[in-house]
Formats: C-alpha cells, sequence, structure tokens
C-alpha cells in the first residue's frame, strides 16, 4: 500500500508551549524515525498530549521549531500537514457511515470516484469491516468504531499517524487485540506512528522507542528495553513499572562498573557510577530479584524477612522488610514464595549484578 | 418497577399544577372555539365549507404560509450565523453576540413594528439615505408590503431560533471538527461537510419554532403590512371583532391549530423532541 520510504521523519527543536502561566512542554528537543513506532508516554498533564497536539497542527507551540522530512512545518495548519489521527473517543463523523468517514480524507483530496471505492473497499477489507460499510458510527461497537478511524486515518497513506489515547476506551481483552492490529498495521504500512498513552505496559509492547515525559519535560527517551532496564531518573523508574529501591552508601567506580555498601554488605553493580557518587539508590525490578537460602560471598545479597504474598496464577508477589527496614517487592514462583513464607519467613534476597542500577539519592 | 412507578406518580404530581393551568387556559376555551365553528350561526359543517371556497381566506391562508416559510429561512441562517459567533467566537464576538441577541427581548413588539416603520418608510432613514447618496431617485417601497412584513417579523424571531442550534452547536464534539481538519479538510468544508449536518436537530427544531411562531403573528403584519398583507391572526381577529363572523373565525381558528399540531406530529416521528432543546 505505501513504500515505507513515504513516511515521515520528523524533527521537534526546543519545542515549548505555555497557556497562560501553565508551562505544558518546556524545552523539547526529539527526533523521531522514519517508520518508527515512538510512544508518548506519561502521566496526565505531562505535555504528551500537548506534543502530539502540536504534532497534529492544532496547538501552535509558543516556541521551537518543528521539522518534517527537513521543512518547517511549525506554521502550517493542520489541514496541509497530512498527518493521519486517531482521537481518543475516535471522533467519527456521526452523520456519515463507515464508508463515507472512510472515504472523507480522500474526497477532502479530489480522489476520482473510482478510485476512492477502490481504497476504502482495501482498507475497510483491511481493518476487517467488511458487511459493515452502510452503518452509522452509533451502529457500531466500540472495536469497530476503533476501526472506523484507524481506517479512516491511513486511508490517505499519510506520512506519519498520531494516535491520541485510542483504546482507553476499551476493555482489557478488546484492548489486547486492538493493540496486535495496531502493530500489524504499522508493519504492513510502515508509516511512522506516535502514539499517545499513560498505560506503561502498552507503551512497552507496541513500541519502537519510548519517550517518558512528567510536569511538561521530557524525561527519557529509548528502546523499550532501554528505559526499563536503564532508566534515568527515579520517575522513569516508578513509572515504568514496580520497582524497589535499596539505598546504598560509598559508592565508587569498580571494574567494570561500580560498587557500594547495602545494608553493610558490598554490592556490584554493572552500571557506570559516573554521575552518582557516595549516597546513591540501587533500583531493581521484582522479577530481577531471587530468593535464597544464603548469599555467596561476592554474590549480591541482603537479608530480608517475608511479611506477605499475593498469589497471582503464573507467580507470587512477595512482600518483604529488610533489616534496615526497606521494603521489597519480589515476584517469584510460587512454590518459592510458600517455601520462603513456612521457613521462619528469615531468607536472602539476591540478583545479578547486571539488574541493579543507580539513581541518585533523593528527588528525581 | 416499583420505584419507577412512583417516579412516575412524582413527576405526573409536580407536573400537575402547570397542566392545569394549560387545560383550564388553553384547552377548555379552545374547545369553545372549536363549537363555535360548529353552531354558528347555525348548526353544520357551513363554516369549514365556506372556508373551501372563500378566496379571501384562501389567499390569506397561502400568504401566511409563504411569509412564515421565508421568515422561517431567513431568520434560521441569520441566527445561524449568530449563534456560530455567540458559541464559538472569540471572548468579545460572544459578548457582542450575546447581546444582540438579548437586547430585542426588552424592547416590547409594538416599539419594533414602529421602529421598522421609521426605518423602512418612504421617508424613513434607508431611503433618504440611499436618496442622498444618490443610489435611488424614487423611493423603494420597503414597508406596508410583504418585504416589511417579513424583517419585522424576522427581526423579531431571530433571538428564539438562536436557542435550538446553540444547544446543538453547544454538545457537539469538538474532536470531530478537529478530526476533519486533521484530515486534510479546509475550515470552509469542515464548516459545511461536518458542522452543519451535525447540528442538523439543532436546524429543525429552530425552524420548527419559527415557522410555528409566525403563523400566529399579529401585531407586526398589521402595523407593517399597513393592511395589504393579512396574515391568518389578523384575518381572525377581523372575523370576531369587525365584521361579527365568529363562526368563520372560529372554523379558520381550528383549522390553524389543527394545522399546526399537524406539522410537530410529522416532525417529531423524525426527530425526537429531546434533540431539539
Amino acid at each position: 500500500m505505501q513504500q515505507p520510504g513515504r513516511a515521515a521523519e520528523i524533527k521537534a527543536n526546543g519545542i515549548g508551549k505555555s497557556f497562560g502561566s501553565f508551562r505544558a512542554l518546556d524545552d523539547l528537543t526529539l527526533d523521531i524515525g522514519r517508520g518508527e513506532f515512538l510512544t508518548l508516554l506519561g502521566p496526565s498533564g505531562s505535555g504528551k498530549t500537548t506534543f502530539l497536539m502540536i504534532l497534529a497542527g492544532f496547538v501552535q507551540p509558543s516556541e521551537g521549531r518543528l521539522f518534517s522530512d527537513g521543512v518547517d512545518i511549525t506554521d502550517r495548519p493542520a489541514e496541509q500537514r497530512a498527518a493521519g489521527m486517531v482521537f481518543q473517543g475516535y471522533a467519527l463523523f456521526p452523520h456519515m457511515s463507515v464508508e463515507q468517514n472512510i472515504a472523507f480524507p480522500l474526497k477532502v483530496r479530489k480522489k476520482s470516484a473510482t478510485e476512492i471505492k477502490r481504497r476504502v473497499g482495501e482498507m475497510v477489507e483491511r481493518v476487517g469491516l467488511k458487511g459493515h460499510e452502510k452503518k452509522l458510527p452509533a451502529q457500531l461497537s466500540g472495536g469497530q468504531q476503533q476501526r472506523v478511524a484507524l481506517a479512516r486515518a491511513l486511508v490517505f497513506e499519510p506520512g506519519v499517524l498520531l494516535l491520541d489515547e485510542p483504546f482507553s476506551a476499551l476493555d482489557k481483552s478488546l484492548r489486547g487485540q486492538m493493540q496486535a492490529e495496531m502493530k500489524r498495521l504499522h508493519q504492513e504500512t510502515g508509516t511512522t506512528f506516535v502514539f499517545v498513552t499513560h498505560d506503561q505496559s502498552e507503551a512497552l509492547a507496541l513500541s519502537s522507542r519510548v519517550a517518558i515525559f512528567n510536569h511538561g519535560k521530557l524525561l527519557q527517551v529509548g528502546r523499550p528495553d532501554e528505559v526499563y532496564d536503564r532508566p534515568d531518573n527515579r520517575f522513569v523508574a516508578e513509572f515504568l513499572g514496580e520497582i524497589n529501591m535499596l539505598p546504598v552508601k560509598g559508592v565508587k567506580p569498580a571494574d567494570n562498573g561500580a560498587t557500594g555498601l547495602c545494608e553493610d554488605r558490598a554490592v556490584n553493580m554493572r552500571c557506570k557510577a559516573e554521575k552518582v557518587r557516595g549516597d546513591a539508590i540501587l533500583a531493581i525490578r521484582p522479577e530481577h530479584m531471587s530468593i535464597a537460602r544464603e548469599a555467596a560471598a561476592g554474590e549480591n545479597g541482603i537479608a530480608a524477612t517475608a511479611i506477605a504474598s499475593t498469589y497471582l496464577g503464573a507467580a507470587t508477589k512477595l512482600d518483604l522488610t529488610t533489616r534496615q527496614g526497606a521494603k521489597v517487592t519480589v515476584s517469584v514462583p510460587n512454590e518459592v514464595a510458600a517455601a520462603a513464607l513456612s521457613k521462619g519467613n528469615s531468607v536472602w534476597l539476591t540478583w545479578p549484578a547486571e539488574k541493579g542500577f543507580l539513581l541518585p539519592d533523593g528527588g528525581q | 418497577m416499583r420505584g419507577t412507578l412512583s417516579d412516575r406518580m412524582g413527576a405526573a404530581l409536580l407536573m400537575a399544577p402547570l397542566l392545569l393551568f394549560l387545560i383550564l387556559a388553553y384547552a377548555w376555551p379552545f374547545l369553545g372555539v372549536v363549537k363555535w365553528s360548529f353552531t354558528l350561526p347555525t348548526p353544520g359543517f357551513g363554516q369549514y365549507h365556506a372556508l373551501l371556497t372563500d378566496d379571501l381566506v384562501q389567499s390569506v391562508f397561502i400568504r401566511t404560509l409563504r411569509i412564515a416559510a421565508i421568515v422561517t429561512v431567513v431568520s434560521v441562517t441569520a441566527a445561524y450565523a449568530i449563534t456560530v459567533v455567540w458559541v464559538r467566537g472569540s471572548p468579545v464576538q460572544r459578548v457582542l453576540a450575546e447581546f444582540c441577541i438579548l437586547v430585542p427581548f426588552w424592547i416590547s413588539v409594538l416599539t419594533r413594528a414602529f421602529g421598522w416603520v421609521a426605518l423602512l418608510s418612504n421617508r424613513g432613514l434607508i431611503n433618504t439615505w440611499l436618496q442622498s447618496i444618490g443610489f435611488i431617485s424614487e423611493p423603494l417601497t420597503l414597508v406596508r408590503n410583504e418585504f416589511g412584513v417579513i424583517v419585522g417579523m424576522s427581526h423579531f424571531l431571530i433571538p428564539f431560533a438562536v436557542f435550538p442550534l446553540a444547544s446543538a452547536m453547544r454538545s457537539l464534539d469538538e474532536r470531530v471538527l478537529l478530526a476533519a481538519r486533521g484530515l486534510g479538510s479546509s475550515r470552509m468544508r469542515t464548516f459545511w461537510t461536518v458542522f452543519v449536518p451535525m447540528t442538523r436537530s439543532g436546524i429543525i427544531g429552530s425552524a420548527l419554532i419559527t415557522f410555528v411562531f409566525s403563523l400566529g403573528f399579529f401585531v407586526t403584519p398589521a402595523i407593517l403590512g399597513g393592511g395589504r398583507s393579512v396574515m391568518i391572526a389578523e384575518l381572525i381577529y377581523l372575523r370576531i371583532f369587525q365584521s361579527p363572523d365568529w363562526g368563520l373565525g372560529a372554523a379558520i381558528s381550528v383549522v390553524l391549530v389543527v394545522f399546526v399540531g399537524a406539522l410537530m406530529a410529522l416532525v417529531f416521528r423524525y426527530v425526537k423532541p429531546k434533540q431539539l432543546v
């Protein structure tokens, strides 16, 4: 349907936006690659939607420039940007049938009737809406409306597709189905996708890169595994999923990493200690910690007491307290959790050196 | 089920005083009018037969429908423009539009009719001005004809036409308009292909109110029509108070009420009353 070469490459250069005294977006510089699936992730009010609206041309930035394929489009009105957009709540035209909704962008572009018919037909098939062409949006289910919105935004082969929390109204199973569908559409069309969500698991599952926003600032951008395993700061670490934070003292560089003291035991980290010296926070994801009877010398480990468990089916979540009172959560196989709780509750927590990372002590 | 039943009873009780008032003030007297139309001067269908054969009554009926239709088109169109500014304009525009909508409510219909006479008459403001700039040599006949009636009635009805439109425009999902523009549609095209169709129920409500209202106009056509473009309400008045022919006056009233009732029933078949307000 579309040559990948037609996907747009977008550059945001120092974009900022103020609404009165409220700073919605601050000095954002970000490159969005050709054909990339970039997710803008953050809590509400973090600036991610404002940035999407600036990309679409619905909001004019207060400062900074925006480039598409090297052309400055900052002052170009929305209707001339040719970005496909899927809105929260879909924003279908309620007075038009499925077919007419999908044909709208083609009609606007004055395509011939035969071409419109052919391309709408293809698109209807592609998103699985065959047989629903003549229905009005109000006669469709949420998932079907979502498909119409996607079809309408993709039918004119835009260089970039912008998606504003498109799945927030769907129930969980349908959401998973639509996510898979969207991934497939991304691969098939080769178009650049920019996707806004506040759901971190959705972001990690779908994207080629994730950009995390908070308070109008872009905090980090990287591949899902990069931002998950190597967050730059505490906010990113916590926003992407549950994480244990242990205070470490006397952090200093060592062979291929850093060392420090955690609960009076020497621990090794693979990450560099460039930004962090002295006191810091050691962050470890729950699934990267294991329960052991004891930690061998030279192995990373701390003593802890199991206090509660939550059965999650595939695994059990175990809550523990360390000797110095830090709360830790680990995700372990069900039988390990049962054993840990029965064995006088006192266990050792261990983790591989490369799974722990250092964050500056306190604040962000 | 018991809950809904008692809820309905409660609602009915709350509305009871209003219903009672409507029955006493409108339905009961109207039944009297229906009775006259069949009994005066002699019992039977004589007056309705006369209606069908009386050229004057028929021409007044047709004129009334024509004027009402033109006034409806003019008022709804003008009201649409004003409402767009009122609902979607900048804060300053909103205040100005609101002013234009509300001020006419403070001035009586009589004052406004005479105001239009002063503007439109042969030596009125408009003719004097057009002559002074040399645009016309003879004054235009702008009043004491259908044109004057249409101007005066439209001016009166525009504010009423605004409200159903405003409620339709306010409930419209802003994102749908953004979506249209994002898909490449110009502002003009978005207005005509998305905005206007989406306010359809408001347009119907507005047209219905204006049309029904214009059918019963009395003061404005009497003053601005100058006896030359008599409308149905004035004809009823003349039949009852001047050429005492109560039976015919009553018959015309009944036909008018039945016509309006049928029209509303027809519209409500296609649009739910809820969508109109």
